[in-house]
């Protein structure tokens, strides 16, 4: 039909969105108060551990990583090193970003309007979960820089060339690992109706695997590959594996391996290491193309798990009648 | 189908598990036509809209707008429908202005297109002053009609509106009412709105279909709708003695029936006559020195004609 000929240029649907929900969170409440809250703590936690450092300069003499330390160390009276604090509040940034993406639109009455308009409805998902991520990226982007700056203006030191690289890298696994909680977030928000029931499964998710999945691990573990009394160092050493391997399902252990690696170039495996194969082991740094090759596993997994949950909040999300 | 149809159904059906709710619909809307569609909440009113959208698969039959097949070509119908939800909602942060340009972004108009579009609409919904205000701060009123520059900022060949006249005052519904009618006449939009208030949009319809539990059970011009039989109610209400006056009103020529309607007042009458002789039924009355205080010719309303289709449902329904 003639009507229809008229074919306007072809929007980039999924951009229109991500643009304006990126727009709407960089504007947003919960940005600004989370920036606020993660750089004070990260700006805490560094500056405490810039006191710290000159204990542990004194041992690392002549270590070419010393400003990666500012980052994974921990004094008084923060109990946490930057990473680690990361690694435990990040999640909050992606359920923050994630949890009323589809339902908000619903509770709106914004969403019928949106997918009538000339866009796939997939372009709404992608949009969002694109918008999400930048926003983690700014963020983490922005913590690392205020603590890289305090770093540099506190201790005098400035970063080599590797250590900037390992940071960089080091920040593309922590906006991966963010991406974990939000694309779950967003799964969640298209699942539950109410965003406050979406929230709550999330920040339960988070809470179960932070806090108790190493005990719940450990138990499982103990099923599986028990270790009866006296039992000798093999049938040890096959429980302590299974255990790991089992802690690697959470997204949680995987961040810390990776960032374990990447951030302490002395780490030359993130498995368990028997003191047999630590036997004259010489202690030096390993290049970043190396560390790298240590945690490829650690990375991929990541991306896995975020995809899955990606792609099961897609998926639910197509199927779904757009009316509530 | 013709080459100005703009929207056709045939047998379109949707289920949703045991539950039926578009059942075998066959609807033509013709091009510059104001079709409604009426029937009351729960009829499928909204789901045979998300089917013609593209937002809903139909489980069985056909459906085409502009020729295309919505489920196939998603995108090429939405780009020239606008659509009215149910309940329109707008980001509460943002301004109306602001909402609409993210509309008008996601139909890939250029910013002056938009601003231009944007401007236009909102001065047809009435929205000027307020359109630089944030949507959290509208009426429900004013977010219904927001809703309708929303859909006009894409400058659409055909409108689905569903429940346009919903939360808006009466003045407002003359306005709106008024607005779709001057889109069809002036612009040669088809509109297809989505009403369980009859009287309200009787005035603008074309043509109207009574839907029910996913039937269409009626379809045709309002005046078409009123005039079934031929025979005309006549509601009729008189002081004075009831054997009186019953006798009194079985004896004009021409009326069929007489009865009591059964819930309302002792003093009310439905007669059923032949054709309209009302002034005949009046003057036998006052001749016998008794008061009408009330006269009415039932059916003339789609209200009428909308309780009798649904009681008849209602009745099938119960006898079966």
């Amino acid at each position: 039909m003639t009507t229809v000929a008229e074919v306007r240029q072809p929007s980039h649907g999924w951009k229109v969105v991500a643009g304006k929900e990126l727009a709407d969170y960089l504007l947003s409440a919960r940005f600004i108060v989370l920036l606020v809250i993660l750089g004070l703590a990260a700006a805490g936690a560094v500056y405490t551990a810039a006191s710290g450092i000159r204990d542990v300069a004194t041992q690392a003499s002549g270590s070419p990583a010393l400003f990666l330390r500012l980052f994974t160390i921990s004094a008084d009276p923060m109990p946490f090193s930057f990473f680690v604090f990361i690694g435990f509040l990040a999640p909050i940034l992606g359920i923050a970003f994630g949890f009323d993406a589809v339902n908000g639109e619903r509770a709106q009455g914004t969403l019928p309007r949106l997918v009538a308009q000339p866009i796939h409805r997939d372009d709404v998902i992608n949009g969002k979960f694109v918008a999400g991520l930048s926003a983690i990226g700014l963020m983490l982007i922005t913590l690392v820089l205020i603590v890289a700056g305090l770093g540099i203006f506190r201790l005098g030191i400035v970063p080599s060339v590797a250590e900037v690289a390992r940071l960089v890298v080091w920040l593309i696994v922590a906006v991966l690992y963010v991406g974990f909680w939000l694309a779950f977030a967003t799964w969640c928000s298209v699942m539950l109706r109410r965003a406050s029931s979406s929230a709550l499964v999330a920040i339960a998710t988070w809470l179960v695997l932070a806090l108790f999945a190493a005990l719940l691990v450990q138990l499982i573990a103990g099923v599986i590959a028990p270790v009866p009394e006296g039992a000798g160092g093999d049938v040890i050493l096959h429980n302590a594996q299974v255990e790991q391997t089992l802690s690697r399902i959470s997204p949680i252990t995987l961040y810390d391996e990776a960032t374990t690696a990447l951030l302490d170039p002395e780490t030359r495996a993130v498995g368990i290491v028997t003191i047999q194969q630590l036997d004259r082991a010489i202690v030096s740094d390993l290049s970043l193309g190396q560390s790298l090759l240590l945690v490829w596993p650690q990375v991929v997994g990541l991306v896995a798990l975020t995809e899955i949950c990606f792609v099961a909040a897609y998926v639910t999300f197509m199927r779904q009648e757009i009316r509530a | 189908m013709t080459a100005s149809t703009t929207i056709v159904t045939e047998g379109l059906t949707k289920r949703y598990g045991e539950l039926t709710a578009v059942d075998h619909l066959d609807l033509e809307v013709e091009k510059g036509e104001v079709f409604g569609l009426l029937g009351p909440n729960g009829a499928g009113k909204t789901t045979t809209i998300l089917m013609l959208l593209g937002l809903s698969e139909p489980t069985d039959g056909k459906v085409r707008v502009v020729g295309l097949d919505p489920t196939r070509k998603p995108l090429d119908v939405k780009r020239v429908v606008g659509y009215l939800p149910d309940n329109v909602g707008f980001y509460d942060s943002l301004t109306g202005r602001q909402n609409l340009r993210y509309t008008a972004r996601l139909n890939g108009l250029d910013k002056g297109m938009s601003d231009q579009r944007i401007a236009a609409a909102l001065t047809e919904v009435g929205l000027d002053d307020a359109g630089d205000a944030p949507a959290g701060t509208y009426s429900r009123g004013m977010l219904q009609r927001l809703g309708l520059a929303d859909a006009l900022v894409k400058d659409p060949h055909i409108m689905i509106l569903d429940e346009p006249t919903m939360a808006i005052d009466p003045e407002g519904v003359t306005e709106v009412l008024r607005l779709i009618r001057s889109l069809a006449d002036e612009r040669g939009v088809t509109v297809l709105l989505s009403s369980h208030l009859l009287n309200q949009v009787q005035t603008v319809c074309d043509r109207v279909g009574i839907f029910v539990k996913g039937r269409l059970i009626a379809m045709g011009r309002p005046d078409q709708l009123v005039a079934s039989d031929g025979t005309v109610t006549v509601e009729l209400g008189v002081n004075g003695d009831m054997d009186q006056v019953e006798q009194v009103l079985r004896g004009v020529p021409g009326v069929t029936e007489v009865e009591r309607p059964s819930g309302k007042s002792d003093r009310l009458w439905h007669l059923t006559t032949q054709a309209d002789i009302i002034p005949a039924i009046v003057h036998a009355v006052v001749a016998r020195d008794m008061l009408v205080w009330h006269v009415r010719r039932l059916g003339t309303d789609l209200a009428d004609v909308y309780h009798r289709y649904f009681e008849q449902e209602v009745g099938h329904d119960d006898s079966r």
